[in-house]
């Protein structure tokens, strides 16, 4: 028998009120870990939505010069602008594709054939040539149009010339730069000679290291836009830090709502707790007469508040499972995202929390309990 | 050397509408092995004098000393230890913990100094010595008569072997006949086993069993009999 025992024994004895506070931290468990894993997963559909890790740097026309377009020259002063860093130019257009008698309309990507391998990869063919008809289609619209034809191998009619399936892209998911999972990639020059263009829509700079960035964005700024704004100059670190720190503001508002639970039945815990000193204040008196010291007593009814929070824990962490598998399904439609450990982390986060809101609500009953008078409450009926 | 001695002690009770003298300069020597009576009307200060020689309260002014140690000066934490290891408390209302066994209420005081091998055993043999059966170990107090609760609260006071037994009314809660058998074992541990007890009763035939009878009237000690 010890004080933790004697704590043990006084919350099952009154086990009603106690299941009611257990309950309470049960509720708030919940509802920290599942809206935390909610917030988080969205995170992390963020997270694998887009592709850039930040190592990218976007040059596009300045709003108003040069007609929206990228000169071959402006192109040359970037190349040399970013040092042994790549600069990959492209344009972009939408057009009717037809494979067989089946005509559809795609998005094309032009991008130099040397440069291709830098920037996407191909799961299945190879990469077209420069100076060939060949193309590459990205994995979703192969996927979607493998019905129609269009496939590797398979012949695309564009306008009036036709190019051949090389390649089919890996998935490469949201990107900054570009999204060719639903795209035709050509070869710029087949795309310069059939559009008789030759410019460029922007520029895709991959810096090696991504501490560089800045830099490079630095001496981009001052070869293009010295004497006036010629082009912008966009980093993705930038925009993917603003979009995970807003993805971090849900996850910390959604947890606070849950925090508010669990802040509520800490209230309830105090309650139970004072109701407990106040019922047995002449037990208290009986303890302290003989022998019992405050900090005994006081720990006696921290133990109690700590039993609380941690079966409120306990079965809060289990059924945060339950949740947090219900909302990843639901509101964000991939239940994996629950077993990520930073989602896991918030069932631990939430039952850490639990029992810390319970023992915290304790302190002040157990130690209104420990500074009882033991004469006053001997004499208390 | 006294176990108890109480050097011109007064205790006051500061009230708004004045203040209250519970006891008014008090002399008392109580040797090793005495049984002491303590009695006097209601406010006469017998219970002021019980909580000070329990270290449940310390004098307003005056010396007093508990097993060869002073109390005035003491923290709540030296005067909790001094009743941890020095007194055993008997009280009219037996105030056994619901929530713990027979066996466990005896083992409790001895838990408080720390838990030592053998503390089950030495609580199983006060309990026997008080006559409780082996039967009753492991029932809650609830399940026990008047008479049997008490000597587990004896069993209780004496488990950590102390200085002295304080008893506050201790056969007030029972019929006279198990009153008698309970003021039987008190003086059969004075007796034989030595036990100085001190008792505040208002049941002049408690005076049968003592040694010696102190009497209190507006917190003096008016009569000191042998």
């Amino acid at each position: 028998m010890t004080f933790f025992d004697l704590a043990r024994r006084n919350v099952s004895r009154h086990w009603l009120r106690s299941s009611l506070a257990v309950i309470g931290i049960v509720i708030g468990v919940i509802a920290i870990a599942s809206l935390g894993i909610m917030g988080n997963s969205i995170s992390l559909m963020f997270g694998d939505m887009v592709t850039d890790v930040g190592d990218t740097i976007i040059v596009s026309p300045a709003t108003g010069v040069g007609g929206g377009k990228l000169t071959e020259r402006q192109m040359n002063d970037i190349t040399r602008a970013v040092g042994s860093n790549v600069a990959i130019p492209f344009s972009t257009n939408a057009d009717k594709i037809t494979v067989g008698d089946k005509e559809s309309g795609a998005m094309i990507y032009a991008i130099p054939a040397g440069d291709i391998v830098s920037l996407l990869e191909v799961e299945s063919g190879a990469y077209p040539k420069g100076t060939g008809t060949g193309c590459l289609i990205g994995s979703q619209l192969a996927a979607n149009s493998r019905e129609n034809g269009l496939k590797l191998g398979a012949r695309v009619r564009i306008g009036d010339e036709t190019l051949r399936v090389v390649g089919v892209l890996k998935e490469r998911g949201m990107g900054f730069d570009i999204n060719p999972d639903y795209a035709i990639v050509v070869p710029y020059a087949w795309y310069s000679n059939h559009y008789d263009e030759d410019e460029y829509d922007q520029v895709i700079v991959k810096v090696r290291d991504v501490n560089d960035i800045d830099a490079v964005k630095e001496s981009i700024e001052q070869k293009m836009n010295r004497r006036e704004d010629t082009v912008n100059v966009m980093d993705t670190r930038g925009i993917l830090e603003s979009i995970f720190a807003a993805a971090d503001s849900i996850t910390v508002f959604l947890s606070g709502i849950g925090a508010i639970s669990l802040i509520v039945a800490g209230v309830s815990i105090l309650n139970v707790m004072l109701m407990s000193v106040t019922e047995r204040i002449k037990e208290i008196g009986v303890l302290r007469s003989i022998g019992t010291r405050r900090s005994e007593v006081m720990r006696m009814f921290i133990y109690e508040a700590l039993i609380l929070g941690l079966a409120g824990a306990a079965i809060g962490g289990v059924l945060s499972f339950v949740a947090g598998y219900a909302v990843t399904a639901v509101f964000v439609g991939n239940p994996d995202y629950l077993f990520n450990p930073t989602s896991l982390l918030y069932i631990v986060f939430g039952m850490a929390f639990g029992v810390l809101t319970s023992v915290a609500s304790g302190l002040y009953p157990a130690w209104k309990a420990a500074q009882l008078n033991p004469i006053q409450a001997l004499r208390h009926e | 050397m006294p176990v108890i001695s109480f050097d011109a002690v007064t205790k006051v009770y500061p009230l708004p509408a004045g203040d209250v003298v519970a006891l008014a300069g008090v002399d008392i020597a109580i040797e090793k092995g005495e049984f002491v009576l303590i009695m006097g009307p209601s406010g006469s200060g017998k219970s002021t004098l019980l909580n000070i020689m329990g270290s449940l309260d310390v004098p307003t002014s005056g010396e007093v000393t508990i097993a060869g140690k002073r109390i005035s000066g003491m923290d709540d934490d030296d005067l909790t230890l001094m009743r941890r290891d020095h007194i055993g408390f008997v009280f009219q209302q037996f105030n056994l913990i619901p929530l713990l066994s027979i066996v466990e209420n005896v083992e409790y005081p001895l838990i408080l100094k720390g838990r030592q091998k053998g503390s089950r055993e030495r609580a199983e043999d006060v309990l026997r010595a008080v006559g409780i059966a082996d039967t009753h170990l492991t029932h809650k107090p609830g399940e026990l008569s008047g008479g049997q609760q008490q000597r587990v609260a004896i069993a209780r006071a004496l488990v950590n072997d102390p200085d002295f037994l304080l008893c506050d009314e201790p056969t007030g809660n029972l019929d006279s006949k198990t009153g008698t058998a309970i003021m039987d074992l008190l003086d059969r541990m004075n007796r034989e086993e030595g036990k100085t007890v001190v008792m505040v009763t208002h049941d002049p035939r408690m005076t049968d069993y003592a040694d010696r009878t102190i009497r209190l009237v507006d917190g003096r000690v008016v009569n000191d009999l042998l």
